[in-house]
């Protein structure tokens, strides 16, 4: 009997209009999809994305140069080296962040006792040539400062849950 | 003997524990750890941190573990609730006044406050008031101050007033407003001043050069020995990236105790001074040349291969390593030169068939304090070896009759018995005011005659030693000598010795000594490690002598002018801590060490340039793969040496063979020792080498 309903079936094409069934649902329904890069999925203040190294509002560089980020890292992908600032200040003459390396687990930004590197939102960068990997101090205080209002508002938000 | 120990409970565990010992060392001895902070088993005991309060039983209150004295059926609690109770009430009161700047501290990740306050201190402070601020004093080029950080354990200042004996830091007022400090500004200037750096159980005393530059968990613990002066003190590198960071002392109870001289702590710095020879060169026709290793080495074998057997010299610094030194003297041994030295400060050879086989101090390191009288002729001790002149100071302590004779006087923190001074040191051992000496000599059990680095500079050495000879035979004391350089010993063993090859055995005929050397004109002589103007003081001109030999080859980790002006062909060689070698030191012990840090620029170590050249000049069984293979090699030749240090004393050296004259005394300053010292930038900002450069300039 079973076969003679599943041939009778083959003929009608009885699967395809099952499977058109459900393009026709769904055609009609709101999209989930989104136009990239038009359109961007809601991003929560904690997003670990481009890393940045921040100043205080006096335009002083917030990194004491503690190296705790460097030794929580787990990918290595943090090298630093300190010297006596010309303040007399610890300070870093080299904080190099290599991306390939990193794997955006956020540790540093947790290690941090002043809230120096943090990771930002960007997450759309890419690297053109050999070595743009790597995110020297100069590039993360740029990047620090370029989006010092979206860290500050990122941190603002965070801050009651910390 | 049994009346000497007592029973005591420590945990519940029975232990023996000696009669006078304070709980803290029986506790360390099974192993129950009692936190502490003042508590230094070097210095007395203050019993002011409060930290090792431990549990007695019968006792009302918790008792200071290090100050309290171990008694017949004494009950010790080191973990009970009472005790870490009172140990944490105490961590809380430290933390008051103690700042959280952990993060810039240089002591952060070895801090012993830090380590202590993750057991025994409250997450969060019941202390709402403000911190404690105090200034922060400059001490001076090596140790950096932020006294705010200070938790007033006066370990710093016993280390003052018990080790060094020049108490230069002490506490002003009481209670909070307690400080440590130097009453007026000053410098603290001692030459082993600097161990208060390790002391220091926090981050308020810290290395000043070392500063920020990097953290005490990332950097690499490697072990090392000193390369300035005759005692080897066993020290650690510490290393980051191959690169030498700073320099802490490696505990060895038979040498240096737990103690390192600030010479050897921050000679360091010159390994990365601008003045390191990054690559080989070559002068010709009056121009400087880079060139690479293949043809530096093939010039100089060509070179030694062309000049005659009895043309070629070699000189080595009185710190080359004993791998260096059996391998010189195996290449000129090749050639057949006897032209061969390492006494380049050394101005009287005429009784040199009479040397020790090496130069010997006359008993061990440590003995030096179990001496009852000790006669040091001729040296600056405190300059020329700290090590050595804090282990006088202990046997003086300890009620040894300590004597000088130099016609300089020189300052000792101890009470010296007799000082005779103000003439030269032949008039001095001669004189009248020597019978008293010779009557402590005489008194004692033990006694010692120590001749120094001055009397070996000495115009009539021989004269001088065989008075003190004399003096020590006729006191039945032993003879010892207080010798220059790191490897004074290593080089007489390996026979780097005009008038004698391997192990004291003589030469048929002597060669040219230090002196002579540059007299005649050679036609090839090889510089190990040597800065003609600074290091050969026992030639005048010396540069302008060298600049009349034909070929001069300096292997040297540094360039100076005097080099370029004298040599004909630079080669890099590594400092101590790019090379792995070996040293003897003057009580006869061989310390081996590797390399720790990477060679600066195209620099090798300088046992490999010479197997190299020695490979070139085609010496038999040149074959060494390792530095330990040249060490067995020469170990196995040695065999047992017993050192010697008889004297048989001859009368003809009553007469001098030179002048003694106070003023033509050479005593090297302790920051000028060494082409590396002179290039360590802290040592040279002391105010001892501001003032020993403002004396030379008069």
């Amino acid at each position: 009997m079973n076969r003679v309903i599943s041939y009778i079936k083959t003929f009608a094409l009885w699967e395809l209009l099952k499977g058109l069934s459900v393009t026709q649902k769904n055609f009609f329904r709101k999209s989930v999809t989104l136009e990239y890069p038009d359109e961007k999925t809601p991003q929560s203040p904690r997003f670990r994305g481009l890393h940045a190294l921040r100043r205080y509002p006096n335009g002083e560089e917030r990194c004491i140069a503690c190296k705790l980020c460097e030794a929580v890292c787990p990918a290595l992908a943090i090298t630093i080296e300190s010297d006596v600032g010309e303040d007399g200040t610890r300070r870093t003459t080299r904080y190099d962040i290599d991306l390939f390396k990193c794997i955006y687990c956020g540790f540093c930004e947790e290690a941090c006792p002043v809230d120096a590197i943090v990771e930002t939102r960007l997450h759309e960068y890419h690297m053109e040539a050999p070595g743009e990997n790597i995110m020297t101090k100069d590039k993360l205080l740029a990047v620090g400062d370029k989006y010092d209002a979206m860290i500050s508002a990122d941190k603002a938000a965070d801050a009651k849950y910390r | 003997m049994s009346n000497d120990i007592v029973n005591i409970e420590v945990d519940g565990k029975p232990v023996e524990a000696k009669k006078g010992q304070m709980v803290i060392e029986a506790t360390d001895a099974v192993g129950a750890y009692v936190p502490r902070f003042c508590y230094h088993e070097k210095l007395s005991i203050a019993a002011n941190c409060r930290m090792c309060l431990v549990e007695v039983e019968k006792a009302p209150k918790p008792l200071p573990a290090c100050a309290t004295p171990v008694g017949e059926g004494m009950k010790i609690f080191t973990k009970s609730p009472k005790a870490i109770a009172a140990q944490k009430a105490t961590m809380e009161f430290l933390l008051i006044n103690h700042p959280l700047d952990c993060p810039i501290c240089d002591q952060g990740g070895e801090c012993e406050l830090q380590d202590l306050a993750m057991g025994y201190g409250r997450d969060v402070s019941r202390y709402n008031d403000g911190k404690r601020v105090v200034k922060d004093k400059d001490i001076g080029p090596l140790v950096s101050t932020d006294m705010t950080r200070c938790i007033h354990c006066t370990r710093c200042v016993r280390f003052g007033e018990e080790i060094t004996g020049m108490p230069q830091l002490g506490t002003t007022e009481r209670g909070e407003d307690m400080k440590i400090g130097t009453y007026i500004e000053n410098s603290v200037d001692h030459e082993m001043s600097a161990n208060i750096i390790d002391l220091c159980p926090v981050g308020a005393l810290n290395n000043k050069p070392y500063r920020y530059s990097a953290r005490a968990w990332e950097m690499e613990q490697r072990a090392t020995v000193s390369p300035h002066d005759c005692v080897g003190s066993n020290m650690y590198a510490h290393v980051l990236r191959g690169t030498v960071k700073r320099v802490v002392p490696r505990k060895n109870e038979s040498i240096n105790e737990t103690w390192l001289a600030d010479r050897d702590r921050f000679s360091y710095e010159a390994i990365y001074s601008r003045d390191r020879l990054q690559a080989p060169r070559i002068k010709e026709s009056g121009e400087w040349r880079d060139l690479d290793w293949e043809e530096a080495l093939s010039v100089a074998a060509e070179r030694l291969k062309d000049a005659a057997g009895d043309k070629i010299g070699f000189l080595a610094s009185p710190s080359a390593t004993l791998e260096e030194a059996h391998l010189t003297a195996r290449i000129a041994a090749h050639i057949g030169t006897a032209n061969i030295d390492h006494r380049i400060d050394r101005r009287d050879f005429s009784d040199q068939d009479n040397d020790p086989v090496f130069p010997w101090l006359g008993c061990n390191i440590a003995e030096l304090e179990e001496q009852d009288a000790i006669f040091v002729v001729g040296s600056n001790l405190r300059r020329e070896a700290p090590i050595l002149a804090h282990r006088v100071r202990k046997a003086a302590l300890a009620g040894a009759s300590v004597s000088f004779a130099s016609s300089k006087r020189h300052e000792y923190f101890f009470d010296v018995d007799n000082y005779l001074s103000g003439a030269g040191l032949i008039a001095l051992l001669s004189g009248d005011d020597v019978q008293s000496v010779v009557a402590a000599l005489n008194k004692a059990e033990k006694s010692l005659v120590l001749l120094g680095n001055i009397a070996a500079r000495h115009e009539a050495y021989a004269t001088v030693r065989a008075l003190a000879a004399k003096i020590a035979e006729s006191t039945n004391s032993t003879l010892g000598t207080v010798s220059s350089g790191a490897n004074s010993a290593g080089l007489s063993l390996a026979g780097v010795l005009p008038h004698r090859v391997q192990a004291g055995q003589a030469r048929s005929s002597a060669g040219a000594n230090a002196a002579s050397m540059l007299d005649q004109s050679l036609e090839a002589l090889v510089l190990v490690n040597i800065e003609p103007d600074a290091d050969l003081l026992a030639v005048d001109d010396a540069v302008a002598r060298l600049e009349r030999q034909e070929f001069v080859v300096a292997l040297t980790p540094f360039v100076s002018k005097s080099l370029l002006q004298s040599a004909d062909l630079l080669l890099p060689i590594g400092t101590f801590a790019e090379t792995s070698g070996t040293y003897v030191n003057v009580a006869g012990t061989w310390q081996s060490f590797a390399g720790v840090a990477k060679p600066v620029g195209e620099a090798r170590p300088a046992w490999k340039v010479l197997r190299v050249i020695g490979t070139l000049l085609e010496v038999d069984r040149f074959d060494y793969v390792t530095s330990e293979d040249v060490r067995n090699e020469i170990a196995a030749q040695l065999g047992e040496i017993v050192p010697d240090n008889s004297y048989a004393g001859r009368s003809e050296f009553a007469k001098p063979n030179g002048e003694d004259s106070p003023i033509a005394e050479i005593d090297i300053p302790i920051y000028s020792v060494d082409s590396m010292v002179r290039r360590a930038p802290a040592l040279q900002l002391t105010s001892e080498a501001k003032r020993a450069a403002a004396e030379s300039d008069t």
